[in-house]
């Protein structure tokens, strides 16, 4: 869906993007992630072409990113901002007619929409007077209003208590279902771990790591097992593995171990014969690797 | 185009809505008829009388000269009073001022004009003194020429006013000067245009910042060229500013058409209409002067002149407030901005002044080209019948300078409504305009 390749973009002295590639497949939930500064917005705003990169290109289906493209892109900025003075049907019709959509077609996906939310008796309460959460879902209703095929998300889950982050977690993922490409950013890994299958992740303009979230995490995985057995275990002879004690969560003995690179079989082996319990490799949480990576970056 | 028409429709319609605009739009009229009719109202009303008491050694005024409807002369007889009595007299009562004409050993009449003395508990009203003034020296007028052995009766009698009637011979036509109506068009026209600029140039930058403050922004140009935005919430303050504009006019006119035939008592209204033009000084014949010289004034011209410089000064100065508006994120830090727009203005109120009383001078005539105050200066200039070269030059350039100073506050915009935090600096703004998207 979208290949972006050398995007540059410097303002002023400070460089944004040096040269970032990435590329997001079509009906895909894809995390663009990386610390405050790291350019993330910068790009987000690139494809929604309020700024120009000032080398590289960004292809949307095989085309250069182009004014055509604006209607089919929603955008959730991490900024949140409506009118204050408007009431919420008008606003929505407002931002939905600049998007392209007709009048009558708009009013239809509006009532929709807030019934969705259970917004349809606040359609004549004005912004001003509604509460930071239920703003938050207008301004979602706003970014999917035209059906975008594109949808970009900027920390989409701030400002919503736990009932409704789970509810706008349903609507991304009924949307993924419905075909639509969404770019999640942010920093909350927790969430991109539960959504996202390609993930980003970008520090000072350039991109640390990336590919499908499973593979990238199968790169930082330490060789650490937990491992709880009925009898007490032994390191194999002749082995020179790391080993730790760990307190007992089902009655055994707990350890974890460090084995050789390849030796999980003999691992295995040598644990079935104490009498296995809970064998669970260790695999960093994507906070883990995300912490780490823009350390050493 | 299409999202163009949107934002207008928007910002006017939001506007159009608020409570305040309706009330302003409605009031401003009433209470510029207020304060243009009640001086009037109020003149014909018996006043505030003010009592000055004279003690007239000498003699030297006419007993029988009672002052005005404002001010009231009592006279104390010399017979009766020095000085020292009166003046106590007077400090016991509640006067308005007292006025003491010392006697003259040798009656001569300079040395009493020099030792009028008036007292007063405070200040004394400057139209007081200059009636008095007036008439004392009137008084003593009377003393000298009975002293050159002239008759005060034959002075008064060949006593004669002239009016002169100015016929402007420029280009062939003989046309009668209406030098006072052109200037009052002149004026009222370029201060109207101010008054516009000021008025809605504020609320196209104030509509920035919200927008900025509201961080509804970013949302906006992610569907929307940033130039459609700022293109959009300036053509539709503009539309909102001419609405305003026509209703004001309407209701001038029905205000004073009312006014004129309910309030005002028909033996007056002859003298009263001309004090409502606020030109109260005219004698009654004036009116009618005033209204066979309008034809002199080139209408159609000034009115599609006024259209023009409205507009063109508002949409000049409109795109670069907005483009203060966009680089700052709260109102009080706009005001360093401002200063380079206020000055121009307020200088064409200045340079106005002396345009209207010598409209072909060299300081009006390039005031008049200069893009940012030609819209004041030469719409003051425009009633008195300007060469045409010159009107379409200041108009050509003005149009340059619109186009400019759009592509400009485009550019600083398009920057600026996506910065926030730090208040830039000129050399900031300037960088700014030279980024590439």
């Amino acid at each position: 869906m979208i290949e972006a390749r050398g995007i540059r973009k410097t303002y002023g002295s400070h460089q944004a993007l040096k040269g970032l590639d990435l590329s997001i497949k079509e009906g895909s939930i894809f995390g663009l992630l990386g610390p405050n500064g790291a350019g993330k917005t910068t790009f987000i705003r690139i494809l929604n072409q309020i700024l120009a990169p000032d080398e590289g290109e960004v292809l949307i289906k095989g085309k250069a990113l182009s004014g055509k493209h604006i209607s089919r892109i929603g955008y959730l900025p991490e900024e949140r901002g409506l009118y204050p003075k408007m009431k919420i049907g008008e606003q929505l019709l407002y931002l939905a007619q600049l998007k392209g959509l007709h009048k009558s077609q708009a009013k239809e996906r509006i009532a929709y929409w807030l019934k969705r939310f259970e917004l349809t008796d606040r359609v004549q309460t004005k912004v001003e007077e509604l509460s930071k959460g239920l703003a938050q879902k207008v301004q979602f209703i706003a970014s999917v209003i035209h059906e975008p095929e594109l949808l970009i998300l900027d920390e989409p889950f701030t400002g919503f208590d736990p009932v409704n982050t789970e509810h706008i977690k349903q609507e991304i993922l009924r949307l993924r279902e419905e075909g639509a490409t969404i770019i999640f950013s942010t920093h909350r890994m927790e969430s991109v771990e539960e959504l996202c299958e390609d993930i980003v992740l970008i520090n000072k303009g350039s991109r640390l790591l990336g590919g499908p979230l499973h593979e990238v995490k199968a790169q930082y995985k330490s060789g650490w097992y937990q491992v709880e057995t009925e009898k007490e275990w032994q390191i194999p002879n002749g082995k020179n593995w790391q080993v730790e004690k760990l307190n007992a969560q089902l009655g055994g003995r707990a350890y974890r171990i460090h084995p050789e690179q390849n030796s999980r079989a003999e691992l295995l082996e040598s644990l079935l014969a104490s009498g296995l319990i809970e064998f669970r490799e260790e695999i960093p949480s994507l906070n883990e690797i995300f912490i780490q990576s823009t350390r050493n970056a | 185009m299409k999202n163009l028409g949107l934002i207008i429709r928007r910002e006017f319609l939001t506007r159009v809505r608020k409570p305040s605009f309706i009330i302003l739009t409605l009031l401003a009229p009433i209470l510029m008829a207020a304060v243009m009719f009640l001086p009037a109202y109020l003149a014909t009303l018996p006043g505030d009388e003010k009592v000055i008491t004279i003690l007239d050694e000498s003699y030297l005024m006419d007993i029988y000269d009672k002052g005005n409807e404002e001010i009231s002369f009592k006279y104390l007889n010399p017979k009766d009073f020095d000085f020292e009595t009166a003046k106590a007299l007077v400090e016991g009562r509640e006067d308005y001022a007292f006025v003491h004409v010392p006697v003259s050993e040798g009656g001569d009449p300079d040395f009493i004009a020099r030792n009028i003395r008036v007292f007063r508990a405070g200040d004394l009203s400057l139209s007081v003194e200059n009636y008095l003034e007036r008439s004392l020296e009137k008084y003593i007028q009377k003393e000298k020429l009975k002293a050159e052995g002239v008759d005060p009766e034959i002075v008064a009698r060949t006593k004669t006013q002239v009016n002169l009637r100015i016929i402007n011979t420029e280009e062939g036509r003989e046309t009668e000067n209406a030098t006072l109506a052109k200037m009052g068009i002149g004026y009222v026209a370029a201060f109207a245009i101010y008054l516009f600029i000021f008025i809605y140039g504020a609320q196209i930058m104030r509509g920035v910042i919200e927008e900025k403050t509201n961080r509804i922004m970013e949302l906006m140009v992610s569907s929307i060229r940033p130039f459609e935005l700022m293109m959009g919430k300036i053509l539709g303050i503009g539309a909102l500013a001419l609405l305003q504009f026509v209703i004001w006019i309407g209701l001038g006119l029905l205000i004073f058409t009312i006014f004129t035939a309910v309030f005002i008592d028909p033996s007056l209204s002859s003298g009263t209409a001309v004090q409502m033009e606020g030109m109260n000084a005219l004698p009654d014949n004036a009116a009618f002067d005033i209204y066979r010289s309008l034809q002199s004034i080139p209408f159609t011209k000034v009115l599609l002149s006024f259209l023009y410089y409205f507009f063109g000064g508002y949409l000049l100065y409109g795109a670069l407030f907005a483009a203060i508006g966009s680089a700052v994120d709260k109102e009080t830090d706009s005001q360093q901005f401002m200063l380079p727009l206020t000055i121009p203005l307020i200088l064409s109120l200045i340079v106005i002044l002396r345009a209207l009383d010598n409209p072909d001078g060299s300081l009006a005539v390039w005031m008049s080209m200069i893009p940012l105050t030609s819209p004041l200066v030469m719409m003051a200039r425009v009633p008195f019948d300007v060469p045409t070269w010159q009107l379409l030059l200041s108009m050509s350039i003005l149009a340059i300078t619109f186009f400019g100073s759009v592509w400009l506050a485009a550019k600083i915009y398009r920057v600026g409504i996506l910065m926030y935090g730090k208040k830039p600096t000129f050399k900031e703004l300037y960088r700014w305009t030279r980024y590439k998207n």
